[in-house]
């Protein structure tokens, strides 16, 4: 058995999970898709005393457009978020950096929300969600909170949702009209985790940008937004020099975490280079 | 552990078992049911070489507990011949000579079998983009995907 042992529960409603979790706390471990999970029961990276199965919840798989608002469920596997019509409307950025995550068999099964609360540092849409100023849904038995994205992500593997919590829905804000997109990834496979990936999104008015967003992965315990980036861009015209000065504030920006396959200089280059085309590509975007 | 019965079809055959909750369904297959077939590469979902299809759509079979399965369908690789022989697309694997040490090629083959059913007359290009999620450590791939193309197109007859 590569697994710690655990006990199981497949609850059918929302309600008896959320009591579940308020039984168990700590103990407890939601399983979604179960596409980060497994794998690092099978590492006993994890030893849960017991494992609440969400796949039998009904409603909690829909994603839709309204009001605005792209919302995502808790049981929306990444394959119906990726061929998503909602999501490529509502959030261009989000569109483009999916194709990036993860493979065929495990997107059929693994989840957004679970991706995001898996909150793996190399992880795309966690990137996302805070370029995007996204919120997360949040249910206990003691009742729902909305937390943003800034606030979600704590750090490595980590983030605000307290045991007794499920992420039931995500809601990303519809882009705004002209606003465009562009996302890069540099990884050791296409779909495995990124060593780095930039994600930027651009508006421009009267030739000069306005509001820019530039995201990281890979380059830290989570999802790092290049604030100093952003500035260097505010009133700027668009164009390489403007992009280039941007990169260099955002590889400044990062302190990388290094590994047997990346080392911080690399990392920082790549930040450099990823965030020169990401926004080159938001640039072209934008109308 | 307290035990779960967990009752599902694998190979069109229905099966009812009481399983520890930790047992990934790789295990089941091979350790319970005697279907070698589905291989284990990693463990961590990372090579394919445990791919089946749940309900008619490819997974990583080392990512699954078994009792997550209660009501579902399961095929494997033992399943996928018919009454007259090999699949077409094993049968391709086998004219195009799609493997070499044949560990990765349950996996393949699975995989092989879902871009068929996906694709009408898939490019080399979709054929490789579509195997991102399954390693070969030896044909270098081109074999495997020479024979999915037969495969596919075996397939549509
Ligand atoms: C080989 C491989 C490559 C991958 N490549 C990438 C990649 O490039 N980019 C990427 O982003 N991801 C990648 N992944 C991870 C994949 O995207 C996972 O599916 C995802 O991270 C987790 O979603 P899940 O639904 O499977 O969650 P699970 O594995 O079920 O759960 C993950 C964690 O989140 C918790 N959780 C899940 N759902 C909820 C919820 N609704 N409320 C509260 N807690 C919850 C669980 O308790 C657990 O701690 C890869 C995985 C593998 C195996
Ligand atoms: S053994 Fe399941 S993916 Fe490698
Ligand atoms: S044939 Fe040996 S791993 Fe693919």
């Amino acid at each position: 058995m590569k697994p710690p042992p655990f006990d199981y529960c497949c609850p059918d409603t929302l309600d008896e999970v959320l009591t579940l979790l308020a039984e168990h706390g700590e103990a407890a471990k939601v399983i979604a898709g179960g596409q980060s999970l497994v794998p690092m029961l099978n590492l006993r990276a994890l030893h849960p005393g017991v494992l609440i199965d969400i796949n039998r919840l009904p409603g909690l798989d829909h994603i839709s457009l309204e009001d605005g608002q792209l919302r995502v469920g808790a049981l929306a596997r990444h394959k119906a978020v990726l061929e998503s019509a909602a999501v490529s409307e509502a959030s261009p950025l989000m569109a483009l950096a999916y194709p990036y995550v993860s493979h065929g068999p495990i997107r059929n099964r693994g989840t957004l929300c679970g991706n995001l609360c898996h909150n793996d540092p190399a992880s795309e849409m966690p990137a996302v969600a805070l370029a995007s100023g996204a919120e997360m849904v949040l249910q206990s038995a003691g009742g729902t909170r909305t937390v943003a994205a800034e606030d979600f992500f704590t750090g490595m593997l980590s983030t605000a949702a307290e045991a007794n919590e499920i992420l039931v829905e995500v809601r990303v804000p519809r882009a705004p009209a002209g606003q465009g997109a562009g996302f890069h990834e540099v990884s050791p496979r296409k779909g495995d985790f990124a060593y780095v990936a930039v994600g930027a999104t651009l508006q421009v008015a009267d030739g000069a940008c306005t509001g820019a967003r530039i995201v990281c992965a890979g380059v830290g315990d989570g999802p790092h937004r290049a604030y100093a980036a952003e500035d260097a861009l505010t009133g700027a015209a668009p164009g390489d020099d403007a992009f280039r000065q941007a990169a260099a504030a955002a590889a400044d920006s990062i302190d990388p975490s290094e590994d047997f396959h990346a080392d911080a200089d690399y990392r920082r280059d790549l930040v450099r280079s990823l965030t020169r085309r990401a926004l080159a590509d938001a640039a072209s975007r934008c109308n | 552990m307290a035990g779960v019965s967990v009752t599902f079809t694998v190979n069109g055959r229905e099966v009812t078992a009481t399983v520890d909750p930790r047992t990934l369904l790789v295990h089941f297959l091979r350790e319970h049911l005697k279907l070698t077939g589905t291989h284990i590469g990693c463990d961590t979902s990372q090579c394919g070489a445990c791919t089946v299809h749940l309900d008619g759509r490819p997974a990583k079979s080392c990512a699954l507990l078994a009792v997550q399965l209660e009501g579902a369908e399961v095929t494997t690789i033992e399943g996928v011949a018919g009454p007259d022989g090999m699949h077409p697309m094993q049968a391709a694997f086998k004219e195009h000579h799609g493997l070499q040490c044949g560990f990765c090629t349950p996996g393949m083959v699975m995989m092989g079998i879902d871009i068929a059913n996906r694709h009408e007359a898939p490019d080399e290009a979709t054929i490789r983009r579509e195997l991102e999620g399954n390693l070969c450590r030896c044909t270098g791939y081109h074999n495997i995907v020479a024979s999915i193309a037969a495969g596919a197109s075996s397939m549509r007859g």
